[in-house]
């Protein structure tokens, strides 16, 4: 049955420690960009290299941390990230969810995620798995021996070498959305009329809501 | 039934239900910003959208403008690729007929400054920006959340916001504060207490007497660092200090609409049954000047207090980043820079705490460098009437223009490697004052008191 279903199979990597935050996901000096790409080679930038980033740099110049375990050729083609509680504190940068996508992470598993990340997450295909502190130690172990790790994300199962490891929940719709990548805005503005009928009401109710902007100063 | 703030300003906003089970909730005023907008403008463009009302839209750049040279506009930003962000935020707001605050006004500054110095964030309102500190403009009774960029476009498209219901917590602060305790000290208090995924999944209420008599800048200071211990909104009720600070400002209503307004908003308090999911106190009175050791910012000491010994990888990892040993004094961490500002700590009250302290006073010789930037043209304006400007460089600290400046450090205003910063924002993550830099965050006293002295300083013993 499990074959039938597999949302993607790959290596982990794990990432021992608690309250990553998305500061250290994607520094700062690399937001002034306007795109949505190329955040990849800046993942975890302070960590991954020795030297300072910024912008437009050619990353393969660069000064390599050999002790950050994304740089351990063990863990070199990983796209399962592995760590601990609430990852992806801190500011609400989508550019956090950019750069793993970028690069070419497909899921992450954590003890629990900040909200605004999980958002992050499910709006750009970027599936985040929540799991007990034991199986995340289960999957550590598995990701350190190079295991591969297979999510079913129809069924909702972890599996490795054809044993299950661990169930997971994700809301239904949710589901769908990494499954099939809706359009989110596209949906909700088939509740246009709605919304205008409450905007309707709100006015009336709270006119002060509504003024212009621009003639003021 | 009875209901808890959070409650009423969700029932208020509440659009409907969509077929997932989320619910559309309609978004009552959008901050917009430089760094977090310009992919949800594009994303707009390339789907044929429009905003779908621009009116509840307001931009000013804050990230990125440098708090030096202000003169030379957008020229001024050496950086290029920071400054072709200014400048289609320039394009964004003219293409969509959005009111923008520009470089250039004397209204531009940190957006959750600029929004309750302007009578843009009133009581009642649902706030959203693409900025998780969104949380400060809570202060005011409003349910205010920050957002990621996909989000900001579907705000954008739709003037709703998709999202499930938050739980309720409320954190009631007891007593009375003692002298040279400030709100900076009660939020940071409250991170230590629960940690910074201890507010994950629910809305904050702050309550108690000591939040009561709390001015709305004190409150703001508060409500902004709630999503430092992990909560989308933070809110505080609305009361006389509210209906005082809103009125008269350039956008809030008057005359007959006042009238009606503050009737609307008397009814902004959680029920007095109310039932919270968790409910914690902290007596007030026994809540000592904080600082930040770590690079998380539950990682928080009384001023009294000692580095502690490392219990897991991560202290283990935080010492070792922040240079500190096990076992020493907080006050015998010397100091290289400091750093007064940010959307947590760089209002005009503010400024006068930190000036009360300096007044007469000068930085200490070993201190590399002192900076204060305010949060607003009109707060830098009010702070130069007032002759704070005088007090701060008198003291031998750099009176800079309004910006996020050195909070996350986009800008040019970084630390350098190594050192360790005095400073009055939110975050002390790894790199997020420069690359390498240590940030211990106090309030704007301490810094203020810490800057003199070169090292941290219990101000309850300083101001006696």
């Amino acid at each position: 049955m499990k074959n039938t279903s597999v949302f993607h199979k790959g290596l982990g990597v794990p990432l021992d420690r608690d309250n990553i935050d998305t500061d250290q996901i994607i520094p700062k000096q690399f937001l002034k960009s306007i795109k949505k790409s190329g955040f990849g080679p800046n993942l975890f930038d302070a960590w991954r290299y020795n030297d300072e980033g910024y912008p437009g740099q050619d990353s393969e110049m660069r000064v390599i941390n050999e002790n950050f375990i994304l740089n351990n050729e063990k863990f070199k083609s990983s796209d399962i990230l592995i760590t601990k509680k609430n990852f992806g504190c801190g500011s609400s940068r989508e550019h956090a969810v950019w750069s793993l996508m970028d690069y070419g992470f497909k899921a992450v598993i954590a003890e629990s995620f900040a909200d605004i990340f999980l958002n992050n997450c499910f709006n750009n295909g970027l599936l985040p798995i929540a799991l007990t502190q034991s199986e995340i130690e289960i999957l550590m172990e598995l990701a350190e021996q190079g295991k591969e790790i297979e999510i079913d994300l129809e069924n909702q199962i972890i599996f490795s070498d054809e044993t299950q490891i661990a169930t997971f929940e994700i809301d239904p719709f949710q589901k769908k959305c990494i499954l099939e990548g809706l359009d989110e805005i596209g949906l909700s503005l088939t509740h246009s009329h709605q919304i205008k009928e409450f905007e309707k009401r709100r006015m009336s109710e709270s006119p002060w809501i509504f003024n212009n902007l621009d003639t003021n100063d | 039934m009875a209901q808890t703030l959070y409650d009423k300003l969700w029932d208020l906003h509440e659009v409907g239900q969509r077929e997932d089970g989320t619910s559309l909730l309609y978004i009552d005023r959008h901050l917009i910003h430089e760094v977090t907008s310009p992919q949800a403008f594009e994303g707009l463009k390339l789907a044929g959208r429009e905003p779908w009302r621009i009116s509840a839209n307001i931009a000013t750049p804050d990230h990125n403008v440098p708090t030096t040279n202000r003169k030379e506009g957008i020229e001024g930003i050496e950086d290029e690729v920071a400054r072709l962000q200014v400048v289609t935020l320039d394009e964004n707001c003219k293409d969509n007929n959005i009111l923008q605050f520009d470089i250039h006004d004397r209204r531009q500054g940190i957006v959750h400054v600029v929004g309750p110095e302007q009578g843009l964030t009133l009581p009642g309102m649902t706030i959203v920006c693409g900025d998780s500190h969104t949380s400060t403009h809570g202060a005011l009774a409003t349910l205010s959340m920050g957002i990621g960029t996909s989000e900001v476009e579907h705000v954008l498209a739709t003037q709703c916001l998709k999202t499930s219901k938050l739980k309720n917590m409320r954190i009631k602060i007891s007593g009375e504060l003692q002298s040279g305790v400030s709100p900076k000290d009660v939020t940071l208090a409250v991170i230590g207490k629960i940690g910074t995924a201890g507010g994950t999944g629910y809305a904050i209420e702050y309550a108690g007497s000591v939040i009561e008599n709390m001015s709305i800048e004190g409150r703001m200071t508060v409500c902004n660092m709630a999503i430092e211990a992990g909560a989308r909104a933070g809110l505080v009720a609305y009361d006389s200090v509210t209906e005082e600070y809103v009125k008269g400002r350039p956008f809030a209503p008057s005359g007959d609409l006042w009238t009606d307004a503050v009737c609307q908003w008397k009814t902004l308090v959680s029920d007095k049954d109310a039932k919270f999911d968790r409910e914690i106190e902290i007596d007030g009175s026994l809540i000592a000047p904080q600082v930040t050791w770590g690079t998380s910012p539950e990682m928080v000491s009384d001023i009294d207090g000692l580095i502690p010994h490392p219990e897991n990888e991560s202290i283990e990892h935080a010492l070792d980043y922040m240079n500190l040993e096990p076992g020493k004094k907080i006050t015998d961490i010397q100091l290289d820079q400091v750093f007064i500002g940010s959307c947590t700590n760089s209002r005009i009250e503010d400024l006068r705490e930190a000036a009360k302290i300096l007044k007469g006073k000068k930085v200490s010789s070993s201190i590399k460098r002192a900076i204060v930037v305010p949060g607003s043209g009109l707060v830098s304006k009010q702070a130069v009437d007032e002759g704070l400007d005088t007090i701060f460089m008198d003291a031998g600290f750099e009176w800079r223009a309004p910006g996020c400046s050195m909070c996350l450090a986009m800008n040019p205003d970084q630390l350098g490697e190594g050192d360790h910063c005095a400073s009055t924002s939110n975050r002390n993550f790894e790199g997020r004052q420069g690359y390498g830099g240590r940030t211990h965050l106090v309030s704007p006293s301490t810094a203020a008191a810490s800057a003199v002295e070169g090292r941290f300083v219990d101000i309850r013993e300083f101001m006696s």
